[in-house]
């Protein structure tokens, strides 16, 4: 504890209340607000009602969000398998290979992403490899967005990791893969799971890529979300970005149960 | 038919060697480790250079030395960790210089155990026999004996983390030994221990080595009291470079250089002149030594005497007089440093009534033979 008075104690925990409240709680509590009222014109809103979220569970909106949930689902296990893939092939180069690794993999997140949704747009609208119109240019613009995150967890945690653990298997006699499978994998667990957590976040939330890309049969949440309060249904889009919340924060629940389970320490 | 059978069971006889490593079938002998001439450089600089060691089958050698000696190194260089720049690592009769580390055969111990922290300590012990594709009825019998011998037979379902610091040490001794390996590499494996296990876990060590009397052990120390006590033969290393091979009792009694005199126990480094066979000048006073060397008169040189050699009184072939500038109680003995000639010497007296005090003028006196005169 850094501060040890009683009083002092309520004086950061207010402060902490007065910054923290307005900036993050408050704005996601209007939502939930606004999600079950059919008008705010005062203070507060009025006219309670759950219409919103039984048509945000219905029909297009549920569509949407299973469309959200296969691409996010998709493209994170594809970024955990590359980005993982990268950071132990980078974790063996030399130094320079290394530099060069890291900053191809930091581009996704330090061009704009509706330069990457462009990029990819323009990339691939031609033969040979023509996607656009189709779902898989959305699961691509993802899963190249998110892979940056995946690749920067694991060769954080691979830095981290005690060279010695795979040394002591190799001198019993264990094989390359065999050390990776049974020694550096299970080690690297806590954070590959959180890294998979993390890029099925963001790509639950994409929207600036994603609406360059979207075909009409397969629209994420997001977008509709978007194309809702654009069109004046605040709230509409309202419930349906709770549905949203609520469905990443299960999945989010749900790979940390895996992460409590398998960490050792 | 049966002569189908018969060559179908030549020819897998015959490949025999190939699929099983010669461990599981029992046919190796023990073997030896030999360095030659290997020198190892990290960014240009060398951390081992032209290193030439042989250790035979069953011997237990210690590389001693303070760090940054390049005593890891050479452990390293068998493990197959570094790559030496030039030079060859031998393991018996074959060359690993090129082998990748899991092809060599060796099991090693280092200073922070690196037990697998996700299993149980019967699965780390049991680790290097599954990677080694043992039959699976053998791995349990296997892993139980390993653990039996370092007295851990009752830990096999706890996690390392639930283990003391000496246990662990046990257990990844037992991970090391179940592999059957030829050659056993102990980098500072006692390091981590305090004073009282560790030499509860020297002795245990001895114990095992005269249990696998075949096991060739290097054993990686900056602890002199340890390569003493296990080694068949010491090596000393100093910066980068091999300076002394001997067993423990020619290295402590006649040391060749001075670094070697003063690590491996305590010396008294004195600066003298040949003054004639068998004989030199220390300041005015002139000593004989027993070191047989040329009597080139005036060359200077350094003799080497044990403070516990020296005694106190004029009674000895070479008297030693001064003042006493310091005198130390250690229990069983009196540490006094005396001044002589503008030089510190250092001896280590049994209490008597006759230990002289600070300020006193005393005379301590040694045997010709307790003189050695060093090459450096």
């Amino acid at each position: 504890m850094l501060v040890h008075t009683r009083k002092g104690r309520w004086a950061v925990w207010a402060v902490f209340a007065v910054v923290c409240v307005p900036l993050f709680a408050l704005p996601l509590l209007v939502i939930a607000t606004a999600s079950l009222s059919t008008n705010w014109s005062g203070v507060l809103p009025s006219g309670p009602t759950g219409v919103h979220y039984a048509s945000a569970t219905r029909g297009e909106s549920l569509a949407a969000l299973s469309v959200s949930l296969q691409t996010a689902l998709l493209a994170s296990v594809l970024a955990l398998a590359v980005g993982t893939w990268a950071a132990l092939a980078a974790a063996s180069l030399g130094r320079r290979g290394r530099r060069l690794m890291d900053a191809l993999f930091m581009l996704p997140v330090a061009v704009p992403s509706v330069v990457v949704g462009l990029a990819v747009l323009v990339a691939y609208s031609r033969p040979p490899v023509l996607l656009n119109g189709t779902r898989w240019i959305v699961m691509l613009a993802h899963t190249v967005l998110v892979t940056a995150f995946a690749y920067q967890s694991v060769s954080a945690a691979l830095a981290r990791l005690d060279p010695a653990y795979a040394q002591a298997a190799a001198s019993l006699g264990a094989r390359p893969w065999y050390v990776l499978w049974r020694v550096k994998l299970p080690l690297l667990l806590p954070s590959l799971t959180a890294a998979a957590g993390l890029c099925f976040a963001l790509s639950m939330g994409e929207l600036s890529a994603t609406m360059m890309l979207y075909p009409p049969d397969w629209m994420p949440l997001p977008v509709q979300i978007f194309a809702a309060t654009d069109r004046g249904s605040l709230f509409t889009g309202s419930a349906l970005a709770v549905v949203l919340m609520a469905a990443t924060s299960l999945v989010l629940l749900a790979v940390s149960r895996i992460r409590t389970e398998a960490s050792y320490r | 038919m049966p002569e189908h059978m018969m060559s179908e069971h030549a020819i897998s006889e015959h490949a025999m060697p190939e699929h099983a490593t010669p461990e599981h079938t029992g046919a190796r002998g023990p073997v030896g480790i030999r360095f030659e001439q290997v020198t190892v450089a990290y960014d240009g600089t060398a951390v081992l250079e032209d290193f030439d060691l042989e250790v035979g089958a069953g011997e237990v050698m210690a590389l001693l030395g303070p760090s940054g000696s390049g005593k890891t190194t050479a452990l390293r260089a068998v493990a197959g960790f570094v790559r030496p720049a030039r030079g060859r690592v031998r393991i018996g009769d074959r060359d690993v210089t090129d082998l990748p580390p899991h092809a060599r055969d060796v099991g090693m111990v280092v200073q922070q155990y690196a037990l697998f922290p996700h299993m149980r300590v019967a699965d780390n012990v049991a680790f290097g026999l599954k990677a080694r594709r043992t039959p699976r009825g053998q791995v349990a019998e296997r892993v139980a004996e390993a653990l039996e011998m370092v007295g851990m037979g009752g830990y096999a379902r706890r996690y390392p983390r639930e283990l003391s610091g000496g246990q662990q040490q046990r257990v990844a001794l037992a991970r090391a030994l179940a592999v059957r390996p030829g050659v056993l590499l102990l980098d500072e494996p006692l390091s981590a221990l305090d004073a009282r296990l560790r030499s509860g876990m020297l002795a245990e060590l001895d114990r095992l080595h005269r249990e696998l009397p075949d096991v060739c052990v290097l054993y990686v120390t900056h602890d002199q009291m340890e390569a003493l006590t296990l080694a068949d033969r010491v090596a000393v290393m100093d910066r980068a470079r091999l300076r002394e091979v001997g067993t423990p009792r020619a290295l402590y009694r006649a040391p060749r250089g001075s670094f070697t005199a003063s690590f491996v126990g305590s010396a008294n480094l004195l600066p003298v002149t040949r003054a004639g066979e068998g004989k030199v000048r220390f300041g005015d006073t002139e000593l004989r030594v027993a070191t047989p060397g040329p009597g080139d008169g005036g060359a200077a040189a350094t003799l080497c005497v044990r403070p516990h050699r020296i005694v106190l009184g004029d009674g000895g072939a070479n008297v030693l007089r001064g003042v006493a500038r310091a005198v130390q109680w250690r229990g069983a003995t009196h540490r006094v440093a005396l001044e002589v000639a503008g030089h510190e010497v250092v001896a280590d007296v049994p209490e008597s009534a006759s230990t002289p005090r600070v300020g006193d003028r005393a005379a301590v006196s040694f045997a010709a033979e307790d003189g050695v005169l060093l090459d450096d």
